[in-house]
């Protein structure tokens, strides 16, 4: 975004494309656009990332927390979700137009997942919205692979060390989302309600959901 | 680092892409379509009313009153270029020039590598 680069996501196990596939005309016009604007000095890449920033969390994001929501209250849902996840999320009517295929990790008592993946292709924008600046930071990308558990612990998450963490690396073909826990105490309470304490974090694995009264950011 | 208020031109956008005030986007390309609307705008390059004709126009031009619907940020996307190309920003050529070799880029960089547009911003030989 407003920069000379577009970031491809870091493999660890590397499948099968021999090349990046191109986003859509749209995109790349929009793309060549910011070029030539930043580039000759009519904006500013950081001017361009503020307003970007600023509706970050506008583009879908409770779409996951529906999703999340249902599966902690439906348990066919939860089923479907990590079983055949594209169609599960489809039922909301949340499609990917490009195509990508959805895989769904959930957070146990054992085991925390944490997702990376980076700007334009490798985010799960229709559940998650636009991805957050920190999410396209090189300093993210690379260290959450290496040492997840000080990453985590920069945003406030302490996990025990005999939680496992798991670091999932989105492919052009696949997006990852975590399934976080379900909170304590919120035994009873409808999926509305339940979808106000799912952030955004919570589904990128940097957070965990809110408990029952915490204000809902991020 | 204060985000600038782009409260005018929220208000182009039809109530149905929006979530109260703010704009809500299907996609992340149509975000930075707005957003580079709005930092232009900001910077001065064009006005308020100039970029309300031309986003006019350009719907009108296309003859259905998609408003609201899906082709509404290409239609954002069309008033824009042509805005740009108006204000002397940058030419036709060079938008269809830089969008090529962004095209070209993805096809050239292997998977898994950041995907990079040469100094020169034109397509690979």
């Amino acid at each position: 975004m407003g920069t000379e680069h577009d970031h491809h996501h870091d493999h660890h196990s590397h499948d099968d494309h021999d090349h990046s596939e191109p986003p859509a005309d749209v995109a790349l016009r929009v793309k060549a656009l910011e070029t030539l604007l930043t580039r000759r000095g009519y904006v500013a890449a950081e001017a361009l990332d503020a307003v970007v920033d600023m509706f970050e969390t506008k583009v879908g994001p409770r779409n996951g927390a529906r999703v999340v929501a249902r599966a902690w209250t439906d348990p066919a849902y939860r089923q479907r979700l990590l079983e055949t996840p594209t169609a599960a999320i489809a039922e909301f009517g949340f499609i990917n137009r490009q195509g990508e295929h959805m895989r769904v990790v959930e957070n146990t008592p054992q085991v925390h997942n944490v997702v990376v993946c980076t700007l334009c292709s490798c985010y799960p924008w229709p559940v998650l919205g636009l991805p957050p600046v920190w999410y396209k930071s090189s300093a993210y990308r690379s260290r959450v692979v290496i040492e997840p558990r000080a990453v985590l612990a920069e945003f406030g998450l302490l996990l025990p060390n005999d939680v496992e963490v798991r670091v999932w690396d989105s492919t052009a073909e696949l997006r990852y989302m975590v399934l976080p826990e379900r909170p304590i105490g919120t035994e009873g309470m409808p999926e509305d309600a339940l979808t106000s304490l799912v952030t955004r974090d919570s589904m990128i694995g940097t957070g965990v959901a809110h408990a029952p009264g915490q204000a809902s950011t991020r | 680092m204060s985000a600038p208020e782009p409260a005018e031109i929220s208000d182009l956008i039809p109530a149905s892409l929006k979530d109260g005030a703010a704009p809500v986007f299907a996609e992340p390309w149509q975000a930075q379509a707005f957003a580079l609307t709005v930092t232009l705008h900001q910077a001065g390059c064009f006005t308020w009313s100039e970029w309300a004709n031309a986003l006019g126009a350009e719907i009108a031009r296309a003859g259905d009153a998609d408003l609201g619907g899906a082709r509404y940020y290409e239609f954002w996307l069309g008033a824009l270029e042509k805005l740009v190309v108006a204000k002397g920003l940058a030419s036709p050529t060079d938008i269809d020039v830089t969008a090529a070799a962004w095209r070209d880029a993805y096809l050239r960089t292997p998977h898994g590598q950041p995907v990079e547009l040469n100094a020169a911003g034109t397509p690979a030989a």
